[in-house]
């Protein structure tokens, strides 16, 4: 095996994913899978915002509101057409009705015509590959969330279980 | 030509990171130690993302091709 660190053991990525927006759910799916396919052990803690990306049907969103840096593009259109980046202001797009609606479409469609996996398959490889979804119990308690909102192979635990979990961990992010 | 004998073939032409590397563990998971895997790519990361994975996972990488926008990658299962 190659992906080992210095103590002979498997490499190990702990993610804590805390934004729960189409845009922000693809970073922890997308190394997380890419981990476990270098055969590293993967743990996602999914905390605030970010847990209902562990609900068994995502309806994860795009909002451009408050967010200047991201590009507005046309998936459609000539290849010049597509490239033109849009002029959104803010206060504009705050003031059309359904515009995340529109601007998430966008998004999907402009990933879909790249190639991109979507967020829901790259969830179903994670799983596939044993990456540890773990949801944040207090967030839970919060939001109202049961354990039966989520994808059955989700666990429940703490900052302390997560903690000790990313004590051993050769990579760690905050997302 | 390379001496050895392609055992599988994957396409994954269209996709982007992190597909490839993803349905190349998958694939390799399949295979038996000794065979030979072809992934062929459109992605410009592969290239130095499939030479991490392989770095990674210790598969080896027997040889990897750039053909212009096309990239064949040649990996033997090791373990």
């Amino acid at each position: 095996m190659g992906s080992e660190n210095g103590n002979g053991k498997p490499r190990r990525l702990a993610l804590i994913s805390s934004k729960g927006t189409l845009d922000w759910a693809y970073p922890p799916f997308i190394l997380a899978s890419a981990a476990a396919a270098m055969d590293w052990e993967v743990g996602i803690f999914f905390t605030f915002y970010g847990l209902p990306l562990l609900k068994k049907e995502l309806d994860a969103k795009v909002s451009p509101l408050g967010n200047p840096a991201m590009p507005m593009k046309m998936p459609f259109g000539s290849e010049g057409f597509q490239n033109i980046n849009w002029p959104m202001p803010n206060l504009l797009m705050a003031n059309i009705p359904g515009f995340e609606t529109v601007a998430t479409g966008l998004m999907k469609k402009m990933f879909k015509n790249k190639g991109v996996a979507t967020v829901e398959e790259l969830r179903e490889a994670c799983i596939d590959m044993g990456v540890r979804l773990i949801g944040c119990q207090m967030t839970m308690d919060v939001f109202g969330f049961d354990r039966e909102d989520f994808v059955p192979e989700a666990e429940v635990a703490g900052a302390a279980a997560f903690l000790a979990y990313a004590a051993d961990a050769d990579v760690s992010l905050f997302i | 030509m390379a001496d050895f004998t392609v055992n599988t073939v994957l396409d994954c032409k269209g996709l982007l990171c992190p597909m490839p590397v993803v349905k190349t563990k998958k694939t390799i998971n399949t295979m038996a130690i000794g065979e030979v895997l072809e992934m062929i790519s459109t992605d410009p990361g592969a290239m130095p993302d499939m030479q991490a994975w392989a770095k990674q996972t210790g598969h080896e990488l027997l040889e990897a091709k750039d053909e212009g926008g096309v990239y064949r990658f040649f990996i033997k299962k090791t373990h």
